[in-house]
């Protein structure tokens, strides 16, 4: 685990299925707002920590025209798959530095529509994603066939790996 | 990948979207109780308990048994594990990809602070 001075006791992932059509994730960061929006609308910055680390994939490209009406393409490749794969969809709210809202739409209809938010809270930033699905099918599909978790093996190993790393 | 059955999954994850109902099966993680000693801990009713607890026992992740006038509830089996292991999971996913956007932001931090330095 990272440990980053003055946050580490704060900074845990939550995740909650709140309905059956949706998943929240939140986590507190040692950074004021501006600077947090910055990092998720930016795509050479966004690149940088979009992919989790211990997954094989790599981020061949990634544009992203953050504002409402804009659309992003990200381009992944991975040792399973022949080709690359890609995942766009369009923002339906931007409003800086508070909210984002895309489309995931690789998935046809049974894509979910995502809302991250930003609230500043003494200096610290409070993100909220909130995954809101077409329906309870769709959410359970996401969930069965592991497209929310990319790969159950590489989580495995996650631990592995961190325990070796020791934290940076 | 690991094939979950969602029909099994969905009446569990319907149960969990509740704090109380998570709170009791963490409690029963530890002990098995009585439908009073869940009422009192987590400040409700019986009655209010009862429900909760029948919701957790038709998604089978609990069960409960009646000796005399005293209903026992302890945590069913292992679907739990599956629904839970599944969020921890994606957390963990969450987790690795904001452990890299801490570092970002401290670069970003590092940068802003100097920018001003060298403006004032």
């Amino acid at each position: 685990m990272t440990a980053t001075p003055g946050n580490a006791p704060t900074a845990r992932t939550t995740i909650e299925r709140t309905s059956d059509r949706e998943l929240v994730v939140t986590r507190t960061f040692n950074a004021p707002r501006h600077l947090v929006f910055k990092a998720w609308s930016e795509a050479e910055l966004f690149k940088r920590w979009w992919v989790p680390k211990s997954v094989p994939i790599t981020l061949l490209s990634c544009e992203m025209d953050v504002r409402t009406g804009g659309g992003y393409t990200l381009v992944f490749s991975h040792p399973a798959a022949p080709e690359p794969m890609s995942f766009f969809g369009k923002y339906l709210d931007v409003v800086p530095p508070s909210r984002i809202v895309w489309t995931n739409e690789e998935a046809g209809e049974a894509g979910q529509v995502t809302t991250v938010t930003f609230e500043e809270r003494d200096g610290t930033t409070l993100v909220v994603v909130h995954d809101l699905y077409p329906s309870k099918a769709a959410l359970d599909e996401a969930v069965a066939s592991g497209s929310t978790n990319w790969n159950d093996e590489t989580f495995e190993q996650l631990d592995a790996v961190l325990a070796d790393e020791g934290g940076r | 990948m690991v094939q979950y059955a969602s029909a099994h999954l969905d009446s569990a994850f319907a149960a969990l979207s509740d704090a109380t109902r998570r709170g009791v099966l963490e409690q029963l993680g530890t002990a098995d109780a009585s439908i009073t000693e869940l009422a009192d801990r987590f400040d409700m009713t019986r009655t209010g308990m009862k429900k909760h607890v029948g919701v957790l026992e038709a998604a089978g992740l609990v069960r409960t048994e009646k000796v005399g006038r005293v209903r026992t509830c302890r945590l069913g089996p292992q679907r739990l594990a599956d629904v839970s292991a599944w969020l921890e999971r994606y957390r963990r996913m969450w987790e690795e990809r904001f452990a890299e956007l801490d570092l970002v932001l401290e670069e970003l931090q590092q940068r802003e602070t100097s920018d001003d330095r060298h403006t004032r």
